[in-house]
């Protein structure tokens, strides 16, 4: 019994310390207080903001254009990448399995920075172009789909696309009727990671964006440190939004999941 | 005549991979060993390993990572092991409840921290070491529950009866059972936390934490142009990556999937 109360009691405590600040900067997001304290009655004041002001308007799309383009560009890297290496002869699998390991493992910080001197130092090529961003953002998303990918590759049944290239197919049709839709949810699950790596991601970003655009991430980190109350609790109002988001997808995936396997998952 | 086979599929990420992860990483090391003017030179790295600022950075940051790892591990374990021995028909639900924060964007997480923080204490110079802690704890913390969860989850709860029926009491089975079995997950865990930590500086900026960490010299750096000791430094960060991965990798078996497995 005590042993019980012990231990719902830890999780209820470890749940309040992680939701607690981000439920109390919602509920501060919908007053006029610019700081945690006495409450000042109802305002959507914030969501104005946030949604008319342009540097923010901008910001908040040109994060997520970037995390899909980015995302895009890792799941065909990754994917063929994943495909090829597996039929391919032992010494480029190994080559393409090391080399994937390295902006898995690395910190974001020495990847972002090595892009950085390769691409703009060495190379001269220009921030603004987008190329050093998009290319060291693919560089840490893509590994993360090849590592979805191999492990439906090697659950798949080898002999269908034997059998597809029997009975007449091109490769290429067979590689798309029969080898993507067996590891589509591979692919799916390495996109999905791709988009939260990129909109994550502070310190790749801030190594490599042109001078005038800005991600969350790059953003909310500036922000705190210009003192412009108005734009810090739009900002909470961002917070609370991309919360509610989350939950919303959590939810959906939770019954979509449950009616599918029987609540299995 | 060209000819389609499926190897050829991986030829654009093999070239992708030796462009924008080798060679930047042979550019780093190249600047690492060489002066503002191309010379050849072992100064970065003596400067490294001689400069007590830095060496006192390298310090500071092993032991904010150390004791962020261990608050993390001790929270965290129990949770882990009570969602893992529950018999809660959704305990995937709860789990999920504990990882979600993860997918608010961590900027927007530490602002939330720090205005809780900056309500409670009046001013965050006051405490900038327990702040920053406890603004790591709240970033790092979903990566060392899961694969806590995972490890224990997997356990194999005949071997715990078994302990049982042998006459060992509860003590006595976690140390000498549970726990051993646990080691995959805990190493992984700890690697998941302790490493990033080490060069997450955005977490002791947002915090007013002026100390620096690893990341922020190499940040520091990189404002002041200074390629070369940037590049210095990134080659240390990255040595010490390569030597706990490589650690870790022999005692238990980490991949990206950890970091990956969140979906």
């Amino acid at each position: 019994m005590i042993k019980k109360i012990f231990s719902s009691s830890w999780i209820i405590a470890v749940l309040l310390a992680m939701y607690l600040p981000i439920m109390i900067l919602a509920v501060y997001s919908f007053t006029k207080s610019t700081t945690i304290g006495a409450i000042r009655g109802f305002s959507l004041e914030n969501y104005k903001t946030l949604f008319t002001t342009e540097a923010l308007t901008d910001m908040i799309i040109g994060t997520i254009l970037l995390a899909l383009l980015v995302s895009l560009l890792a799941v065909i890297l990754g994917t063929t990448g994943a495909i090829g290496s597996f039929y391919s002869k032992k010494s480029l699998k190994i080559f393409i399995r090391n080399a994937n390991q390295i902006p898995v493992v690395n910190a974001d910080v020495v990847t972002g920075f090595s892009v950085c001197i390769l691409l703009i130092i060495v190379l001269g090529i220009d921030k603004s172009t987008y190329i050093p961003l998009v290319a060291g953002q693919t560089a840490l998303c893509a590994p993360f789909v090849y590592l979805s990918v191999m492990p439906k590759l090697a659950q798949m049944d080898n002999n269908l696309y034997e059998a597809a290239l029997d009975l007449g197919a091109t490769p290429a049709k067979a590689l798309f009727k029969i080898v993507i839709p067996q590891i589509m949810s591979g692919i799916i699950s390495g996109f999905m990671l791709s988009i939260t790596l990129s909109l994550d991601d502070y310190f790749i970003t801030t190594y490599t964006k042109p001078a005038t655009f800005d991600t969350i991430s790059t953003y909310v980190v500036n922000a705190t440190k210009g003192a412009q109350t108005n734009i810090k609790t739009a900002l909470w109002a961002l917070s609370t939004i991309i919360f509610l988001i989350v939950i919303a997808i959590v939810a959906v995936n939770y019954f979509v999941t449950s009616r599918k396997d029987g609540d299995s998952r | 005549m060209f000819k389609f086979s499926r190897k050829q599929l991986c030829i654009p990420y093999a070239v992708f991979l030796l462009f924008f992860v080798i060679a930047p990483l042979v550019v780093i090391i190249y600047y690492a060993f060489t002066n503002g003017k191309g010379e050849f030179t072992f100064n970065n790295f003596t400067n490294f390993f001689t400069d007590s600022n830095t060496i006192g950075t390298l310090i500071y940051s092993m032991f904010i990572s150390l004791v962020t790892t261990l608050v993390c591990l001790v929270i965290a374990y129990p949770v882990a092991y009570i969602l893992a021995n529950s018999k809660l028909k959704r305990k995937s639900v709860i789990l999920m409840i504990f990882i979600m924060p993860m997918w608010i964007n961590f900027t927007l997480r530490i602002t939330a921290v720090k205005e809780i923080l900056t309500a409670i204490e009046g001013n965050l110079a006051y405490y900038p070491f327990l702040n920053t802690i406890i603004g790591m704890t709240y970033d790092f913390f979903p990566f060392m529950i899961l694969p806590l969860y995972n490890a224990l989850e997997k356990i194999d709860r005949r071997l715990i009866e078994a302990s049982h029926d042998l006459g060992a009491d509860g003590v006595t089975t976690f140390i000498k059972v549970t726990f051993p079995l646990s080691m995959p997950g805990v190493i992984s865990g700890i690697t998941m936390v302790f490493l990033p930590v080490m060069t997450n500086y955005v977490v002791l900026d947002m915090l007013y934490n002026s100390t620096y960490i690893m990341g922020s010299l190499i940040g520091s750096y990189f404002n002041a142009y200074d390629w070369n000791n940037g590049s210095m430094i990134s080659i240390v960060l990255l040595a010490i990556i390569l030597v706990v991965t490589l650690f870790t990798n022999k005692l238990g078996n980490i991949t990206g999937e950890n970091r990956g497995a969140t979906l």
